[in-house]
């Protein structure tokens, strides 16, 4: 076993003992805490496909966050007022089914990063950086200047959305849920990065004209690793608006891009468990420096500004030594 | 809609349009001469903006204050392109992206724990208070007009300086083979410091002028920072004159799309909805803009390398 294997299993199992012993402990406040670590770090995980195996620096997957929320967000409401989502020409409820749920965020996601992709991906560079920020933006500010779901409030989720089998209100259940889901994705990660399609995507980084000589496109493989990477932070999205009950405009906003891509680059471009170790600092960064100044940002900016101009290759980088093949 | 209206909000258009410029004209000079992404720019333009306030207040003048802004972000870029940004000249797109993302974390937080988290206000000056008549019947403000007159001289003095100095000739040469220069006995570590204190500058005096008309707050800068980028991704990365192009054009389109798009549902739906609908497409319509010039051409209307 590789010390970066020994690593992942630490970060894997640490992030599921949390929440015991916080409840042991009599502390429940740690379990809502090691929830959000495990979703932001889905969402981490879905943008690390993009931008550590392809290369793609998107930064505008909170438009993907923010659409899975909604669509958790939408379909709970409408199935809380017992109003059809689509009357015509077929009827379409709302639900409450976080199965369902996923199913939408996912799709939709798909959906829309199909359509940006294939407008952004034919640009690269710094022009793909602000393209994608510019999608994220125009849909943020749709969401914002659209009354119907709630507009610049947003939207509450009265009743958290169930699953079949689980008790959803229970913090440890919802963790485990959120915990299951972001191994489950993981283990898709990895299985991609394996196989012949996470090869291509890797020579369509480091060589797209090798990888084009070899008679595969580019561009199609960019795409589909873009919309698979999308669904996840959408699925990420989905729990996140669950998670708070409550899903608005800000989810969408370019602050959150920017610190999904952080979680990534924080725990290592390219790793499989960087965007886990990377959300976890995060967020233990934010709860302790929050606790003692209010101004914690500020501190956030320099630790993380120093990361980037001295500690190359992120937390994992450190840990785990230079890959081989960086 | 009377044509006075249409005029009147054109000009606003084009003062946003001038606003723009001034802010993307730093951001494609330092991408094209070297090729940084800066996301911290927008952080000037606030510093400028709190500067002029602060210092208006203090001393009773806007036009000490405007000097003051001037001055205070031409400094404040070059101290962070001394200790930060020269760093990251070798560096991928995407440890630009985060470093600056960081330096606005600093930035933010850092000027809401000097000035608090409540907006200044900036009072426009007794000499540009007032208004001028339009023909169509209109008044409009004076100030408003003098933006967009000193927006027109920066971006004359702007082309003047590129084409015309030897400044000018260096930022040229740096923008099509760094190493050459260098090797041709130019100090090129000052000229990036040089070039982004311009850029800082430019921006800081963009905020001082937009302070009078908004309120100066935090965060004031990230909205202009991202039309900003839209602006340079519209006119080609690293031109001048793809930037006073495409500022225009974002401004115009952006004012127009907010009056005429609800005026325009409204032929053929009701009243309220045709407003929801009209400003929510309002609010995307330089985004679709933008997305339709990549389209058409990926590298911008005017790309620096396709001269």
């Amino acid at each position: 076993m590789s010390r970066e294997t020994v690593i992942n299993w630490v970060l894997g199992l640490g992030l599921l003992a949390v929440p015991f012993i916080a409840l042991m402990q009599g502390e429940p406040f740690y379990i809502t805490l090691a929830t959000r670590v495990a979703i932001l770090a889905l969402a981490g995980v879905g943008l690390n496909l993009a931008l550590g195996l392809g290369g793609m620096v998107s930064f505008g997957h909170a438009a993907f966050f923010g659409i899975g929320g909604y669509a958790a967000g939408i379909l709970a409401t409408h199935a809380f007022n017992q109003e059809p989502l689509l009357a015509w020409p077929l009827t379409v409820s709302g639900s409450s089914d976080m199965l369902v749920i996923w199913l939408v965020a996912i799709a939709i996601c798909a959906l829309v990063a199909l359509v940006i992709g294939a407008i952004t991906l034919r640009t690269s560079g710094v022009y793909f950086i602000m393209i994608t920020l510019a999608f994220a933006q125009m849909i943020y500010y749709f969401a914002i200047s659209w009354p119907a779901y709630g507009g610049e409030d947003g939207l509450s989720i009265y009743v958290r959305n169930g699953f079949p089998g689980l008790n959803t209100l229970d913090p440890i259940q919802f963790f485990l849920i959120c915990y299951a889901v972001l191994m489950a994705c993981l283990f898709i990660s990895a299985r991609l990065r394996d196989s012949r399609f996470g090869a291509a995507l890797q020579v369509a980084r480091q060589n797209p004209d090798r990888l084009a000589a070899t008679g595969i496109a580019p561009f199609n493989i960019r795409l589909v690793a873009f919309v698979i990477s999308a669904a996840m932070t959408g699925l990420a999205g989905a729990l996140f608006a669950d998670l708070n009950r409550f899903v608005s405009p800000s989810m969408l906003s370019w602050h959150v891009s920017g610190e999904i891509m952080i979680f990534v680059i924080l725990g290592g471009v390219g790793r499989l468990f960087g965007p886990l170790a990377g959300a976890a600092l995060f967020i233990v960064m934010e709860f302790y420096l929050g606790g003692i100044t209010e101004h914690w940002q500020l501190f956030l900016g320099i630790i993380l500004l120093c990361v980037v101009l001295f500690v190359r290759g992120g937390i994992l980088g450190i840990m785990a030594g230079r890959r081989v093949h960086a | 809609m009377t044509l006075a209206l249409l005029i009147e909000q054109l000009l606003n258009g084009i003062q946003f349009g001038v606003m723009l410029f001034l802010m993307a004209a730093g951001l494609t000079l330092v991408f094209g001469v070297m090729g940084l992404i800066n996301l911290a720019h927008g952080s000037l333009y606030m510093i400028g903006a709190f500067l002029c306030a602060s210092v208006a207040l203090a001393t009773g003048s806007f036009w000490l204050g405007l000097a003051a802004s001037l001055a205070g972000a031409a400094a404040a870029g070059a101290v962070v392109e001394i200790v930060v940004i020269r760093r990251l000249y070798d560096r991928d797109h995407l440890d630009q992206v985060l470093a600056t993302f960081a330096l606005i974390l600093i930035f933010s937080e850092g000027t809401r724990w000097v000035f608090g988290s409540f907006p200044l206000y900036l009072d426009i000056p007794q000499a540009l208070q007032g208004a001028v008549a339009l023909p169509g019947g209109a008044q409009y403000p004076l100030y408003r007009l003098s933006i967009i007159i000193v927006g027109v001289l920066i971006a004359i003095g702007l082309y003047l300086l590129i084409s015309r100095t030897r400044l000018g000739m260096r930022i040229r040469a740096g923008e099509s083979d760094r190493e050459m220069i260098g090797a041709l006995g130019v100090d090129i570590r000052t000229l990036y410091t040089v070039v982004f204190a311009l850029g800082a500058a430019l921006a800081g005096f963009a905020g001082a002028l937009v302070g009078a008309i908004q309120s100066v707050q935090v965060g004031m800068g990230e909205p202009v920072l991202i039309l900003a980028f839209v602006v340079i991704v519209i006119g080609g990365i690293g031109s001048i004159k793809g930037a006073l192009i495409g500022a225009i054009l974002v401004g115009v389109v952006d004012t127009l799309g907010r009056i005429l798009l609800p005026e325009l549902f409204g032929l053929f739906m009701g009243p309220s909805q045709a407003t929801s609908v009209g400003s929510a497409l309002a609010s995307m319509a330089i985004y679709i803009l933008m997305a339709v010039i990549l389209a058409l051409k990926p590298q911008g209307l005017f790309a620096a390398g396709a001269q």
